[in-house]
């Protein structure tokens, strides 16, 4: 087994029904995400639309991801030996601890104390950030929405956009009170707009990556055959880490090797338009190991573990590891745009991140991981959406079924003890009519107290649920009554 | 480091333990059904549309008229500062007035950052996606140099642009580094607006030379 694993999932945090409850309070949040979501839904459904072979991409993509995942071990080794051949320096990593002390032993090594990054959702999952700052070292987030998160000391809420939860005034508060403490100050007549706040950026950040030597990036994904790293953003500051420093560190989950180069021609398709729905992004970066006189002369590449191999036994799991991070089944969930990301409790939210966190951390090792293949109405529109059709109600379904089993032998969660009564009472058509009758009765007395709750073991389920109001007769006593019986 | 390379490989094999032994990476299918090219029309006419729809300009140009073009934008911005990488051809800058820098020897960023734009030639263009691709070579210069300077003038033949992203993949050379640019930077952090212009150039302008 693989050692500790940190920060998939925030310490401490409550199961989502709990953080979703309080969530669902904040009336600002529910606006500022069914605005986001809304718009981002339509315009990729526009962006989809316009390739009348999208349906065969997207089965071209799950089928060169189903064959990545089936020799995992071959892809890895050969692109070991293309980075290498090409000048990178690969670096193999166990765990979140193990992937940080490597990045900053390099970092140390160069003799520097600051680092630019680029947004990337695997050194996130690994807490680098932190781990650094413990080393001295401090690491200065470069994607816009990352640094309203950052210099707001929060939490990001989608894998895109993760400041999908602040609306433009927020960020322009967030900014006067906090880029002066890190450097280059907001201006002081800065307004909400949003050109006004992303030109602060610019001059915030621009100081930084003149200055910078060491970069650490993600990737999104890298080729076995030539060695090839691939890292897709819009705004250029990812061009500025991936070009200016001498020094370039990339941390990639062992599931984002590729074949072939050519395989670019599918996922260069599929991944703009499911993420920012646009027909292509403003930049692709592709690099090759080091390129004498252009951009950085050291480059190191960290293949990441982390919970990813046993994702990778489980054969009806394995194709979360499929995932390409475009974030499209966050925005067409009606359960992600209600409660929002920071409900996850992890680094991954949304329905890809209900399948992914279990797994990664391991399935009945946490109550809160454990809670997030519930958090789901099963609709499929995730399964829809998703570029590499991954097919995530499927597997929320099969991970359910993990997390009760890996509760058999103590005490048996609600879910089952239902379940198991379920059973009981649709065995038997005279207990199921007695059962009715029941919860006619039942029915009346919720229905009196005016409350949407029930007691007992099934208080969890009602504590995020409203109980509908069963009817004053069931079925089988209207169809008597009406003389078909 | 060699010790945690074998650790993830065992574990790799052992959670594939359900893949038979003779099954080989090429024998899991993969159905390559899909067009090579989406494009319909001339697609030096769709190259134009989809650059413009990122609010970029594109001018277009006779092999002729091209100098005089690349001359009239660059006063337009007030140029006088211009980076021209190795390579580039100097009948093209023949007309413009301003002063140029040099990239031999390599411009530190500080100085990129002073320069008001730097003007390049391009590997490749991508009709259906609006998108030039620079892969370093002559007269593109170094990756730097069209990232640092606020504006950036890419000068491209029409023969070059390619219909669609598989086409264009296919004629790349993967050992040298390359950029896609779609546009000029942009951000859709703040609310999903999009907006353009953050860290890379804020102006994109594309000169395609006709022929």
């Amino acid at each position: 087994m693989s050692g500790e694993q940190v920060n998939v999932v925030w310490l401490g945090s409550p199961t989502f029904p709990k953080a979703a409850h309080e969530a669902l309070q904040d009336t600002q949040l529910r606006g500022n995400l069914k605005h986001a979501t809304t718009t981002i839904r339509d315009k990729r459904l526009r962006a989809v639309a316009e390739l009348d072979d999208w349906e065969t991409l997207r089965l071209a993509g799950s089928q060169i991801k189903d064959r990545v995942m089936r020799h995992l071990d071959e892809y890895l080794l050969q692109l070991e030996a293309s980075v290498t051949a090409a000048g990178g320096v690969v670096h193999w990593a166990e765990d979140a601890r193990e992937a940080n002390r490597i990045v900053a032993e390099l970092v140390r090594a160069k003799g520097a104390t600051e680092v630019v990054k680029i947004k990337s959702m695997a050194t996130q999952e690994i807490g680098l950030n932190e781990a650094l700052d413990e080393e001295g070292i401090e690491a200065t987030e470069t994607d816009l929405a990352e640094l309203i998160v950052q210099l707001n000391d929060d939490r990001p809420s989608h894998i895109l956009v993760p400041a999908i939860h602040r609306n433009r005034t927020e960020i322009r508060d967030i900014f006067r009170r906090e880029m002066g403490k890190h450097g280059v100050p907001a201006p002081q007549d800065l307004t909400d707009e949003p050109r006004v706040l992303a030109e602060a950026a610019r001059v915030h950040l621009r100081e930084k990556f003149l200055r910078a030597t060491v970069a650490i990036s993600g990737a999104n994904f890298a080729c076995a055959d030539t060695g090839t790293v691939g890292v897709v953003e819009s705004e250029g500051n990812g061009r500025m880490c991936l070009t200016l420093p001498e020094t370039l560190i990339t941390v990639m989950g062992l599931e984002k090797v590729l074949p072939s180069f050519s395989d670019l021609e599918v996922f260069l398709q599929l991944l703009p338009r499911s993420s920012t729905a646009e027909r292509m992004n403003p930049y692709t970066s592709l690099w090759t190991g080091v390129t004498p006189g252009d951009g950085p002369q050291e480059f190191h590449l960290i293949l990441l573990d982390n919970g990813r191999t046993k994702t990778l036994a489980d054969t009806e799991g394995r194709s979360a590891l499929h995932c390409i991070r475009c974030s499209a089944c966050l925005n067409v969930c009606p359960v992600y745009e209600r409660t929002g990301g920071r409900s996850y409790g992890s680094v991954y939210p949304g329905p890809i991140g209900a399948v992914l966190t279990p797994q990664l951390v391991g399935v009945g090792t946490s109550e809160h991981a454990d809670s997030l293949p519930f958090a789901s109405t099963l609709c499929g529109a995730c399964y829809d959406a998703c570029p590499v059709r991954i097919d995530i109600p499927e597997m929320l379904v099969h991970l359910r079924a993990k997390v009760v089993d890996s509760h058999r032998g103590g005490v048996p969660k609600p879910e089952a003890l239902a379940m198991k009564g379920a059973q009981v009472v649709f065995g038997s058509p005279r207990r199921l009519a007695m059962a009715e009758r029941l919860g006619a009765v039942g029915g009346r007395i919720i229905g009196i107290g005016g409350g949407r709750w029930l007691p007992g073991p099934a208080k969890k389920w009602t504590g995020a649920r409203d109980v509908p109001v069963p009817a004053k007769e069931s079925f089988r006593t209207w169809w008597r009554k009406a003389g078909r019986g | 480091m060699s010790e945690a390379k074998d650790r993830i490989l065992a574990r790799v094999r052992s959670a594939l333990r359900d893949v038979p032994r003779d099954e080989r990476a090429q024998d899991v299918e993969v159905t390559r059904d899909y067009v090579d090219s989406h494009a319909t029309g001339d697609v030096a006419d769709l190259f134009v549309e989809r650059v413009e729809d990122y609010r970029a300009t594109v001018v277009r140009a006779t092999e002729a008229d091209a100098p005089a073009e690349i001359a009239r934008i660059l006063a337009e911005h007030a140029v006088a500062n211009l980076v021209v990488p190795p390579g580039f051809p100097d009948a093209l800058v023949a007309r413009y007035q301003g002063s140029r820098l040099s990239d031999d020897p390599p411009l530190t960023p500080v100085e990129l950052d002073a320069s008001d734009g730097v003007i390049t030639l391009a590997a490749r263009g991508i009709a259906l996606t609006g998108t030039i691709v620079l892969d370093a070579g002559p007269g593109q210069g170094r990756r730097a140099l069209s990232l640092v300077p606020d504006l950036h003038l890419c000068v491209l033949r029409a023969s070059q642009v390619a219909a669609d992203v598989p086409v264009a993949v296919r004629a790349l050379t993967p050992s040298r580094p390359t950029t896609f640019i779609s546009g000029p930077s942009a951000t859709s952090d703040i609310e999903l607006d999009r907006v353009e212009g953050v860290h890379g150039p804020r102006t994109l302008i594309v000169v395609l030379i006709s022929g």
